[in-house]
């Protein structure tokens, strides 16, 4: 791979081999590349880099000579081969980012030429990019800038050998401040268009924490800790209140004794309900969770664009949402649903399977019994049931065996909300009345900073429907019941004391985060989520409407020969010694320029003096005074600012007639 | 068209390489001209690849970076080009040298803004120096070149180029000092003796090197005196500046005559033994007078002597008149 540059007197480095300042710098860049990629890379491969470069510095440390070639080869064939191993291919975002990795850390053992750390530049370039596969936050941004600045001083110290390493920095801030209005421009300017060009690698999306769609014991209480975003909402209005915003989720209904599982729905692009009562708008920006459900409020109006309604109200995108996504939604939460509802829904809401769960069902008989029968007076006793059996809400419930609910309401007495509402649909179908568990997110916080509504994967909720002959599907929450707060102020306010004291925080971290989340949520919706129809309304507003490729490649051609002019200017603009003896000496050339008697180059101030003497004989005296005083001031010693400031005046009082 | 013929007329033509200028050469807008590097082209290359990636993966970021880097790449050739912008160049000298040897051109550059002005590099002919100025300084480079014939060696198309900041773009500016070599001819390695000294005084004669005869006294110094011949000891003795004088050498003058060589010998061969011997005699002291064909040098001694003596050979059949 190493090669001698091609014409070592003709190039402007010299041909000797890479000193030690070089090494520092091009090793300062891959430990900052490198560094935000340890999350993401294989154990091993981190350990691997580290092994390289922890031996790369030692070497610089005591001043050895690069390693044999040969031994660079070998680790290079034997970590392509672990490459291929771990991940059963070469191809691809994972692997071929661990490939990238390797790579610069071997190149960076083996430089011994100039070429070899320009390469080893393009590779942290190249690792720099790819660093934004997994995270495009704030702090990973920041720090692939520094990668990038010390990148560019890497470069710099290749070319320019003698400079100090602030004057380094310098450059390379500056050469980057300089490079940011032409990334500005070209950012909002280059025509976006909505990717991907060609087939994405099968590892483009790796799987995403969030609901799924099947619920068993311990499936939401998992992301009970989880304090991710999932999505945010800013509503037009006020916000819902807390006990409204139920964002809907998958809607199970097949129950076979330990899952829930979602019936087959039908999608359609027309809701099946009229929607009604008060309208509340919205926009809301979905983390990708790689699924179609959108999480809109219930009940998503009708007539929104690029979204399916299913028969069980829940809103569909048309593609998974892969990255983070803005949706413009309407949400009727009023609106009575499935009033009219198919019968074989009805149905396979009372299924149960035979012989699950006994005490149970024995338990529901008997409620209903003692109900009558009566739909709503069964509704009342089942929830009175839950209220006084002394169930515990936790976070951390037991292990349960295969008769889960029996154990719960019997036994354990302690659960988390995914044992509360399958327990009620139990009780409510062993009963005879059609219900269904409804899984989502319930809740969320008002940021106080920028008002938008924040959702957290630990709001993921499991509540229930109970479908009555004409109301039609009605929402019964039975976590409530034995955890009222759970529903105004979120999880802490559900769980016993003890449990949420852990997850408490005092409140200047919490505020320290709601300023943090606001600049991410401006970040993300400005900077990452800037997409082709952001791009089309931001030029409209710039008065560019509906641009075709011609008029934006025609714009940044402008926007570029501006910024290039602006540059230029910059260049030409002369730092002299702008000390105000040079200036007054400047001052005093030019005041003769005008009568025609102009320095020349290459005429010192004493010749200067003699000529102007000869050529003004009236003046004579005061002229050759004045450059005689202006050589002793800059070319001899006990120069003061005292005697500078004497000659400025007397070349400013000078009289030329 | 030759390769040559074709870079003379794109000099003319696009970097505008007239005749030699008078100093002082100052680089404007105008002369200074920039084009990517290897590197510099590998870089767009890369920033390519980075662009599709980030529009594949519609990576916000990814298209930050890459314009980012887009932009750092052209502000490089805006400091490229004002690394040079506004050098001053003003042609110094150049001390004769053998051919064969290295004659080094030295030109001084002024840098006059107040900040340093890194990696340079002058070439000219097969000569380069990297070399950087401070801020407001005058430095003074120096450019060995090869010298392969006699006669005068025009320093010509001279090139002051530099690869900073990030070594991806070029910038670079032609120009013709006013600044030329002379160069002598290469002397003969094994010259035979001097020849004879004029008719009838042929004890003068010396085979050089040890050539002092009987000591006749001292006499003012003049000029031309080679410094061999002064009286050290005298001066160290705080007595006045005096030239020994030698009764050996006394009329016993040494004619170096081009016709005077042996027949078999071709031009170039003559001059090299011509050579040879004039530095034979001034090392000897011994006083010597050349003649060739149209021109003739009166029998002198010294260094001045000794530069004439070369410059004619040097110059001999007009090589290389100056300026080309």
């Amino acid at each position: 791979m190493a090669k001698a540059a091609p014409r070592p007197s003709a190039s402007a480095q010299p041909a000797a081999s890479l000193n030690r300042n070089q090494a520092c710098w091009l090793l300062a860049t891959a430990i900052f590349t490198l560094g935000p990629h340890t999350p993401y890379l294989p154990a091993w491969v981190t350990a691997l880099c580290l092994a390289l470069l922890g031996w790369r510095a030692l070497r610089l440390w005591r001043g050895q000579l690069p390693p044999h070639r040969l031994l660079v080869m070998l680790i290079a064939i034997s970590a392509c081969a672990g490459i291929r191993i771990g991940f059963g291919q070469f191809f691809g975002k994972d692997p071929g980012v661990s490939l990238l990795a390797i790579l610069l850390c071997l190149k960076l053992l083996e430089t011994k030429a100039a070429r070899d750390i320009r390469v080893a530049v393009l590779l942290a370039f190249f690792l720099q990019l790819s660093i934004f596969f997994e995270d495009q936050s704030l702090p990973v941004a920041a720090l692939a800038l520094c990668a990038t600045l010390l990148a560019l001083a890497s470069l710099l110290a290749l070319v320019d050998t003698d400079a100090s390493t602030k004057a380094r920095l310098r450059t390379s801030a500056l050469l980057a401040a300089q490079g940011m209005p032409f990334m500005l421009a070209l950012f909002v300017l280059f025509p976006r268009v909505q990717g991907p060009l060609w087939g994405l690698p099968a590892d483009a999306f790796s799987a995403r924490s969030g609901l799924t769609d099947s619920m068993q014991p311990g499936s939401i209480s998992r992301l009970g800790l989880s304090e991710e975003i999932a999505f945010r909402a800013d509503f037009d209005g006020p916000p819902p209140q807390p006990h409204q915003r139920y964002w809907r989720g998958p809607v199970l209904s097949e129950f076979d004794g330990t899952t829930w599982r979602p019936a087959s729905a039908v999608t359609t692009t027309e809701p099946s309900y009229r929607p009604s009562g008060r309208r509340i708008d919205y926009r809301l920006t979905l983390e990708p969770h790689n699924r179609t459900w959108l999480l809109a409020l219930d009940f998503p109006a009708a007539g929104l664009q690029g979204i399916r309604y299913s028969t069980d109200f829940l809103a569909l995108t048309i593609a998974p949402v892969r990255q983070r996504t803005r949706f413009d939604l309407a949400a009727y939460p009023e609106t009575w649903v499935g009033v009219v509802e198919a019968p074989g829904v009805l149905s396979a809401a009372r299924q149960l399977p035979k012989g699950s769960n006994p005490r149970t069902y024995d338990l529901a008989q008997r409620l209903a019994a003692a109900a009558g029968n009566d739909p709503r007076a069964v509704l009342e006793r089942v929830q009175n049931h839950l209220r006084e059996a002394g169930l515990t809400y936790t976070l951390e419930p037991p292990l349960l065996g295969q008769q889960a609910i029996d154990e719960f309401l019997f036994d354990s007495r302690r659960g988390f909300c995914e044992h509360f509402s399958s327990a009620f649909v139990f009780l409510m179908r062993a009963a005879g009345i059609p219900a269904r568990v409804v899984t989502g997110y319930q809740g969320g916080e008002i940021n106080p900073i920028d008002g938008s509504l924040v959702v957290r994967q630990s709001d993921a909720h499991a509540w229930a429907e109970v479908w009555f002959d004409g109301r039609g599907w009605e929402r019964v929450d039975p976590t409530a019941l034995a955890a009222p707060g759970r529903l105004d102020s979120g999880l802490s306010a559900g769980l016993p004391a003890t449990e949420a004291r852990a997850l408490a925080m005092p409140d200047w971290l919490r505020s320290l985060r709601h300023r943090w989340e606001a600049a991410n949520n401006a970040w993300n919706q400005w900077i990452l989520g800037y997409n082709p129809e952001r791009q089309r309304d931001l030029l409209a507003r710039l008065g560019l409407q509906k641009p075709d490729w011609g008029t934006l490649a025609t714009a940044m051609g402008i926007a570029a020969g501006v910024l290039m002019g602006l540059l230029l200017l910059w260049a030409q603009r002369q730092h002299q010694a702008h000390g105000p003896l040079q200036k007054g000496w400047a001052s005093f050339c030019h005041k003769l320029a005008r009568r025609g008697l102009a320095r020349h180059r290459w005429e010192g101030p004493a010749d200067y003096g003699r000529r102007l003497a000869l050529a003004r004989p009236a003046e004579a005296e005061e002229l050759r005074g004045i450059c005689a005083e202006y050589a002793r001031l800059r070319y001899g010693s006990g120069a003061s600012a005292e005697k500078i400031r004497d000659l400025q005046q007397r070349i400013t009082k000078l009289k030329l007639k | 068209m030759s390769a040559s013929a074709l870079r003379r007329r794109l000099d003319r033509w696009l970097f505008r390489v007239g005749p030699v200028e008078v100093a002082p050469i100052r680089l404007k807008q105008r002369r200074i001209f920039v084009l990517p590097t290897g590197s510099g082209i590998a870089f767009a290359l890369a920033l390519l690849v980075m662009l599709l990636a980030s529009i594949n993966y519609n990576l916000s970021l990814g298209y930050a970076l890459t314009f980012l880097l887009g932009g750092a790449g052209i502000a490089s050739m805006v400091h490229a080009f004002r690394n040079l912008l506004g050098l001053s160049i003003v042609p110094g000298r150049s001390e004769p040298v053998f051919c064969g040897e290295s004659a080094v051109f030295r030109l001084a550059l002024q840098n006059t803004r107040s900040e340093r002005r890194p990696a340079l590099l002058l070439r000219a002919q097969d000569g380069a120096t990297c070399f950087e100025i401070p801020a407001e300084d005058t430095i003074v480079i120096s450019i060995p070149c090869s010298t392969e014939q006699r006669g005068v060696l025009p320093i010509g198309r001279t090139v002051l180029e530099t690869h900073w900041p990030l070594g991806l773009i070029r910038a670079w500016s032609v120009f013709v000092p006013d600044l030329e070599c002379l160069v002598f001819p290469t002397p003969e390695a094994f010259p035979p003796a001097l020849p004879g000294a004029a008719a009838g005084q042929r004890q003068g004669l010396r085979s050089g090197g040890s050539g002092d005869d009987d000591f006749a006294g001292l006499r003012q110094y003049r000029e031309s005196d080679s410094p061999r011949h002064v009286a050290w000891k005298v001066l160290a003795r705080g007595g006045p500046l005096l030239t020994k004088e030698f009764t050996g050498l006394q009329g016993g003058d040494v004619l170096l005559n081009w016709r005077d060589l042996p027949l078999h010998l071709d031009e170039e061969a003559r001059i090299s033994r011509l050579t040879a011997w004039v530095i034979a005699a001034e090392r000897a002291g011994v006083a010597f007078a050349l003649t060739l064909p149209g021109t003739a040098l009166p029998a002198g001694r010294g260094a001045a002597h000794r530069h004439a003596c070369l410059r004619a050979l040097a110059l001999h059949g007009n090589r290389g008149a100056l300026h080309g």
